[in-house]
This record gives structure tokens, sequence and C-alpha cells, in this order.
């Protein structure tokens, strides 16, 4: 699985590192960093829920 | 598991998360998607922002395509709203005729903008639908003399929309001070300086007493006995949670559908979003928010719970919220009941935080411009952190 920033669209509100820490951060520019592009199978239901958390909708998951 | 139907009432985001949860549950039955709106449910907060730029009419911002929704199998039921609910039997009427039984029910009515009162003229609007959007851009594309009734967010963004126009725009504020209850009273004054930074002339202390004009408006009647010429008045002056089909429901209404932590309001009744006021078990507090995020993530947890109320779970949150004025982003996290506030930074500065303490915890956070630091403090009010690591953190 990988995850897609659709960098258009985000707005550095920064849900997505609220719900998972460990793999997005906003930077102290406003722009968004992919801590780890490729999260393993495992943590799959995390980061469903950092894509729903998006009130943007700049992410997704790509296979 | 229930056998359905699975009744969602309200087609904004927090019913449109309601109906996605409850599939992602596994259930299966019949599930139905209620809207007083004609629209699919459609995205609010770009309404008072990106949408009244200059340029093209924009489309609606929609979440999901009926496709999506259909693929779902979701019932779609647009254009009637709600009219009253019987718990005992477990019905809610359609439009005033049409009664539709339920075996779980998410209530997700939202909230109505309060108006002025008096008779309506045109050329004043409130802000809350996509066709007040359209009417506001409409009257800001043909240049107009603007004043703005309310010195909350919305008002604040509908008024950074018409400076991006070079649109004059007066904000009036009843009270000494805007958004006290939002962001506290310290910060209030550092947030309403942001208008005269931007050239948006905002008057505190002063109250509407009258609209002038005869079919449009063409002035606002000042409690100080002046009248400010204007042919667009933006109405923002807060929002009232929609229970009124509620009253002879048996459901306990107080500002708000009242809920306990898991946001059931009922046997088999739950409620999510604007309208539902919730034990908060992290502040333990009862609290109802008008925020996108709490509105999304109730209404997963709603369907989630009314579906398996064996295992319901709390909700619990940190409140967070944003608004984007002129070319400035606040972002405000957790409560502003607060003993002490620590400003980190130079008010006058365009980026700075501030910290709220109670007793020794850090209850709150608002940054201007810093959206690299919020959600470090949003965390650490979620885990309890106590106010000298967060001092700490901020370099103190």
């Amino acid at each position: 699985m990988r995850i897609v920033l659709d960098e258009n669209k985000c707005s550095s509100l920064g849900m997505c590192e609220s719900v998972a820490p460990d793999f997005f951060e906003v930077g102290d520019d406003g722009a968004l960093k992919l801590l780890n592009p490729t999260p393993p199978g495992g943590r799959r239901a995390l980061m469903e829920e950092a894509v729903a958390a998006c009130p943007t909708s700049a992410l997704s998951i790509e296979e | 598991m229930s056998e359905g139907p699975v009744v969602v009432v309200g087609a904004s985001l927090a019913g449109l998360r309601a109906v996605e949860s409850a599939r992602k549950t596994g259930y299966a039955g019949r599930l139905l998607l209620v809207g007083a709106e004609e629209h699919l449910p459609y995205d609010r907060p770009p309404l008072s922002k990106a949408f009244l730029d200059p340029g093209e009419d924009p489309a609606v911002p929609h979440h999901r395509t009926e496709e999506e929704l259909r693929a779902l199998d979701v019932e779609l039921r647009l254009g009637v709203p709600a009219t009253s609910l019987d718990t005992d039997a477990r019905e809610i009427v359609l439009g005033g005729d049409e009664q539709l039984r339920y075996d779980r029910l998410v209530i997700a009515t939202g909230a109505r903008a309060r108006q002025l009162p008096g008779e309506q003229l045109d050329g004043v609007h409130t802000l809350r639908t996509v066709e007040d959007a359209r009417s506001i851009r409409r009257a800001l594309d043909g240049g107009c003399r603007m004043v703005v009734v309310g010195g909350g967010f919305i008002g604040s963004e509908v008024a950074s929309a018409a400076r991006k126009r070079d649109v004059d725009v007066t904000i009036l504020e009843a009270a000494p001070l805007p958004l006290v209850r939002a962001v506290g009273e310290q910060m209030a004054a550092a947030c309403a300086d942001l208008h005269a930074r931007n050239g948006t002339e905002l008057r505190c202390g002063v109250s509407v007493t009258g609209l002038e004009g005869e079919d449009c408006v063409e002035g606002v009647a000042l409690s100080d006995g002046s009248i400010l010429p204007a042919d667009l008045v933006v109405v923002g002056i807060g929002a009232d949670p929609v229970t009124d089909w509620l009253t002879d429901s048996g459901l306990q209404v107080e500002d708000g559908v009242v809920c306990d932590e898991t946001l059931r309001a009922a046997p088999e009744v739950y409620a999510a979003g604007d309208v539902a006021r919730w034990h908060n078990p992290l502040f333990g507090r009862m609290m109802r928010l008008e925020h996108w995020t709490s509105a999304a993530e109730q209404g997963a947890a709603a369907a989630r719970n009314a579906l398996a109320p064996a295992e319901a779970t709390p909700y619990s949150t940190v409140p967070y919220f944003w608004s984007d004025w002129y070319s400035d982003k606040l972002q405000m996290v957790g409560i502003t009941a607060a003993d002490e506030v620590t400003v980190i930074g130079d008010l006058d500065d365009t980026r700075w935080l501030a910290l709220y303490r109670q007793e020794d915890l850090l209850v709150g956070a608002l940054a201007l411009n810093m959206p690299g630091k919020i959600m470090k403090y949003r965390a650490m009010i979620g885990r309890g952190s106590a106010w000298q690591d967060a001092l700490a953190f901020a370099g103190r």
C-alpha cells in the first residue's frame, strides 16, 4: 500500500498527523511530510482513518 | 446485528459518515439517508472560503457522487425534512405525512443559521447552504457596499472574501469583543486585530436595531442611532441546532439532543454533529460542537454504536477548528475555559501561539500561521499533558 498526497488539495490542517503522527507531519512551513509513504499492511485501518480524517480529501491509498 | 432499517436523518457530513460507517461495520440491511436539502451531501467549510473567490461559479463541493452512494446501497431521500419522531413506535414522519419505521436511528440534522428578527429583505443573507453562498457570490460579483453582522468565524471569513475583491466591508459586533466564547477574552483582541491589518472596519459594542429599505436592503440601523448604507448584508450571528421536529419525541433537548458519552439519546436513537450535545469524557463535560472533524467522527461513531449498543464505545475528542482570514490561518484545539493564557511570540507578528492552562494542565492552544505546531499540542491535550511540559515544548 502506498499513501498518495495531492499537494494541491492539502491545506495543512493536520488531521492526518493527529490520527497517525508516525506517518504524517505538518512542517513549520505548512508542507505535509509523509514520514513513511509505504506503510506496512498491518497499519491499513489506521491509514484509512487518516485518509478519512482529511477535511480536503488530499490523501488516498494506492495498492 | 440489526435487521434494519437503519435511518439517518440529516444528509450533511455527519449523516454521510454515519451511512458509510454502518456499511463498514458489516450492516447489510436497509439503509436510508434523509436530508432536508435537495443536494447530495456537500462540504460546508469551503462555502465561506474558496467558494466566494472571484472567477467562474464553482460547482457544489459534493463529498460523494450519487453513484458512490448507490454503490453503498443507500436509499437517498433528499429534499424532504423529517417533521416528527415517535420513539415508542420507532417511527419518523417525513414531510409531514410519510411515516417511516426504523430499527436504529441516527439524528444528524445539524444547525440552522440564526436570522435577524423582522421581515427579510433582498440582499440580506445568512451563510449555511450552497444557495446562501451563491447569493453572496453574486452580490460580491456585482460590487457592493457590504455589512457583516456578527464578528464570529463566518462573518470574518466572508469579510476576508470581500477584501480579496477590494469590496469595502464593515463588521458589526454587539459584544465589546468578537469571538470571546470561541477563543477566550485575551486572544479575542488579537484575532480582532487581524481585521484592522487587512482594511476591514470592525465596530464592537453596537447592535442592529433594524434594516432600511423597501424590498432590497439599503442600510443597517444601529443602536447608536446611525445608519450604515449597505446593499449586501451577511448575518453571521450563530446557529441553532435543528431540533424543532423533536418536540414531541420524548428525547431530552437542551441546546441540542442530549446524549451520553456513546452519543446515545434513547434506546436505538443516537445523534451526531452540530445537533448533538454529548458528554465528552476527555474533559468530563457536556459539549455541542459545530466543527468539521467532530461531525465526521461522531457520525461514524454514532452509527457504529447504534448497530452494536452492547459494545458501544465512548466518543471523546479534543475539539479542533480552523478558520481562514485574509491570508492567515487560525487553528484552535482544546477548550478556552482557562486559568491562564500564555502567548508564545509577539501578537503584532504574523505568527503566534497561545497556550491555555487549567490548573496544572494544558487544555487549549490557538495558533496563527503555525500549522506545524498545533497538532502536537492537540496530542498533548489528548494525553493530559502537564502545563510545564507544554511550556517546555514551546521553548519556555
